[in-house]
């Protein structure tokens, strides 16, 4: 019976530990908390920023300089940078704040700003001048009158074209006068699979498909927020012109896509004629492929324009206690000189000021020759729309999506599936 | 079947009742008890508090809404309420019993395969026995890379193999129904090394004087395999079966990794839709009540394993 009974208990065991395995998937809180408190006098006062965007295209040298000269500025205050992949971002922030471990100041996409905000975790910051920040921008992190973040840049997606693959297929350039039926039929002339070179490249997502009903000339929410709105000859337009050139014009899943930085490597290894991408992809290209010739527009709309832009802004843990000097950081990373010109000549995201005047150097730098068209995108932009639970929207309507792309669901049934899912989550 | 005396682990550690008086004894047991403590608390306090005070905290947050950010909002029992009749629940659990429908039977058989064969005088047998347990050892998100190659639809080596022998060439990973049927193939790779060293071990530990015996009377070698070897295995199967089954049932970083769940959900399993309930929607409450019913089954399916081993396992 022994046997039995140590295998028993040997089983209950390895139940109740394999079980438990699932809470183990959470983040470890190994980090120490806040800074220590501020004390009076001159003791020097660390402050932790938590932050994902120096990593996405190496920019991490660049946050380190912004950092010297602030603490150059301020003797007293030290920052700890903590740089965090932005696909891990997210989950640990989240798992961060649930533990009592989240930096002093942490950096927040414009989504989850609104759930981060209402749940009370970020500080109220007063004080601070906000008549140098872009209007749109500042307003865009206030909440019930409060100011709980301040923005930090912005950028926005334009198409990048590979002008020696037009070259060589004797081909005009793309034009801000273009539509999605000129981009199709580049497009279409341009691919060449043989070679592995593919005319298009435009992500089958959400961050897309509300943009792409917008050039569609149709919305993606109604008005009040209460329910969707893209069941109609837009939203499908928006669906087709997505999926339609998967495995056409466009690389499949098989191919590679959606895998990382599948894309940018298509790109600058030349064998991607159009590419509908962010502007922060700039210096990566001018810095692996230095000898390509490329160049940039406003993204073509069906029935109008419409661009996405994407903004991100820092704020302070509301259990901070080092309140002023984390305002102290905050101010000086989002509108000092140093930030604005570090910004703008290592083509880092631009910077929310108000004073446009400030972005003219940045239009100066080529390439791309047209830089231009950064500024000519914000003339029609698809904000896009945030909603409680946005990463379960998100997930539904990537999901439907990829299944017409894969032939599985005709477009139709796809829009008709997502507001059936989408619907009951806005209520 | 033996029947050992069990040694109770407060007889192992106690003074014989009739070598001590009363006092003595429990000055004895006080005083071992200070030195049992020590050496177990190096396993014992991690556990309290990576493992154990986690699961009871999980239980208490599984009765709450919480985003993880917000204070928590007590609901009682509505998050198991909703997660039983949400027809989601369904789907990922039977994904995760189609996963173990193919995944154990291909695990055990080719675990068994490789045992009995490198159980042989063979030349090298060491280094076959340490090339099969490679896979055991390697990190999950490498070998999920590598098998996503190996059946790329478009330019995987699998396909083309396919192709050659004029085969059809499923989408693999990139198909509804084949998604589940492409992770299965790599965790069953990846775990052919672990159920082998199991089996292995357990055919070493069969005397060899029965097979002997067996020989003389005249059975050939299928009959000895299938009426002595495979039966004195059962002890060996039995455990390969319950860890398989748990494990099985907690399957996560491969579909993780192979088709991040996709496509359109297709492969989604119990611990990935833990997983996006808790870290990617805020929904650390139904997240935890998640865990709990998948807690429940695996130990439902165990107990039952337990019970029913007396009919089918044979200790020699």
């Amino acid at each position: 019976m022994r046997k039995s009974r140590t295998k028993k208990a040997v089983g209950l065991l390895a139940a109740v530990v394999a079980a438990s395995g699932v809470a183990g998937c959470s983040q470890g809180s190994a980090t120490t908390p806040g800074g220590g408190a501020q004390t009076a006098g001159n003791a020097p006062v660390t402050v932790r920023y938590m932050n994902f965007s120096s990593n996405d295209d190496g920019h991490e040298a660049d946050l380190a300089a912004i950092v010297a000269a602030f603490e150059a500025d301020n003797p007293g205050i030290k920052i700890a940078v903590e740089t965090v992949p932005y696909a891990d971002y997210a989950a640990k922030l989240q798992t961060a704040l649930a533990g009592g471990t989240e930096a002093d100041v942490f950096e927040l996409e414009y989504e989850p700003f609104v759930s981060y905000a209402k749940a009370g975790v970020l500080a109220d910051i007063t004080g601070i001048d906000t008549s140098v920040y872009s209007p749109s921008l500042i307003q865009a992190y206030q909440s019930d009158g409060k100011q709980f973040a301040l923005p930090e840049s912005f950028s926005t997606v334009v198409l990048f074209y590979n002008q020696d693959l037009f070259d060589a297929a004797g081909l005009d350039y793309p034009t801000d006068s273009w539509t999605w039926a000129d981009e199709t039929k580049a497009a279409e002339a341009l691919t060449d699979k043989d070679k592995g070179v593919w005319g298009d490249y435009q992500p089958i997502s959400y961050n897309e498909f509300y943009k792409t009903v917008a050039q569609s000339g149709g919305q993606f929410l109604n008005a009040e927020g209460t329910a969707t709105a893209f069941n109609d000859q837009a939203g499908l337009a928006a669906a087709e012109w997505l999926t339609g050139k998967s495995g056409k014009t466009m690389p499949t899943d098989a191919d590679g896509a959606n895998s990382p930085d599948f894309d940018t490597n298509l790109f600058i290894s030349g064998k991607l004629a159009m590419w509908h991408m962010g502007i922060w992809r700039f210096s990566t290209i001018a810095e692996k492929a230095p000898d390509m010739n490329w160049d940039i527009v406003v993204e073509p709309g069906n029935t109008q324009k419409a661009s996405a832009m994407f903004s991100n802004a820092v704020a302070i843990s509301a259990k901070s206690q080092v309140q002023d000097a984390a305002q102290r950081w905050l101010a000086f990373y989002t509108a000092s000189q140093t930030t604005i010109d570090t910004r703008l000549a290592k083509n880092w995201e631009l910077p929310p000021v108000a004073d446009q005047s400030k972005l003219d150097a940045y239009v100066a730098i080529t390439p791309p020759a047209n830089r231009q068209a950064v500024l000519d995108s914000l003339d029609a932009v698809a904000l896009a729309p945030v909603v409680e639970r946005q990463q379960e929207m998100q997930d539904i309507i990537n999901d439907e999506l990829a299944a017409v792309a894969a032939g599985r669901t005709p477009a139709a049934d796809a829009l008709a599936n997502m507001r059936t899912k989408v619907d009951p989550l806005l209520g | 079947m033996s029947r050992a005396i069990a040694v109770q682990p407060d007889q192992a550690i106690a003074v014989k009742p009739d070598q001590a008086r009363p006092s003595g004894r429990c000055r004895a047991a006080l005083s071992n008890l200070g030195w049992v403590l020590l050496f177990l608390a190096p396993s014992a306090v991690p556990l309290l508090v990576f493992k154990i005070a986690p699961m009871f905290a999980s239980a208490w947050v599984s009765l709450h809404r919480w985003n993880m950010i917000s204070p928590m909002e007590w609901i009682g029992w509505d998050n198991y309420a909703e997660l039983l009749t949400s027809p989601n629940t369904w789907q990922v659990f039977s994904h995760t019993l189609l996963y173990l429908l193919g995944y154990l039977p291909l695990v055990y058989a080719g675990g068994l395969l490789i045992a009995v064969a490198l159980n042989q005088r063979l030349r090298a047998r060491g280094v076959l026995r340490a090339a099969y347990f490679v896979p055991v050892v390697t990190s999950w998100v490498a070998v999920a890379l590598v098998w996503q190659w190996l059946l790329n639809p478009s330019n995987g080596l699998v396909n083309y193999l396919l192709g050659l022998l004029h085969l059809p060439q499923p989408g693999w990973w990139t198909d509804p129904t084949w998604a589940i049927p492409s992770v299965i193939l790599a965790s069953a790779w990846k775990d052919l090394g672990f159920v082998m060293v199991i089996l292995l071990s357990g055919l070493q530990t069969i005397p060899q004087e029965i097979q002997e015996a067996a020989t003389m009377d005249g059975a050939g070698r299928w009959r000895r395999f299938w009426n002595i070897t495979f039966p004195l295995l059962s002890p060996s199967t039995f455990f390969v079966v319950v860890i398989s089954l748990i494990n099985g049932f907690q399957v996560f970083d491969q579909m993780y990794v192979m088709t991040g769940g996709g496509p359109s959900g297709a492969s989604q399993v119990a611990v990935g839709r833990i997983y996006d309930l808790a870290f990617r929607y805020g929904q650390a409450g139904q997240a935890s009540a998640l865990s709990w019913i998948l807690f429940a089954i695996i130990l439902a399916v165990t107990a039952v394993q337990m019970r029913g081993q007396r009919k089918w396992v044979n200790y020699a």
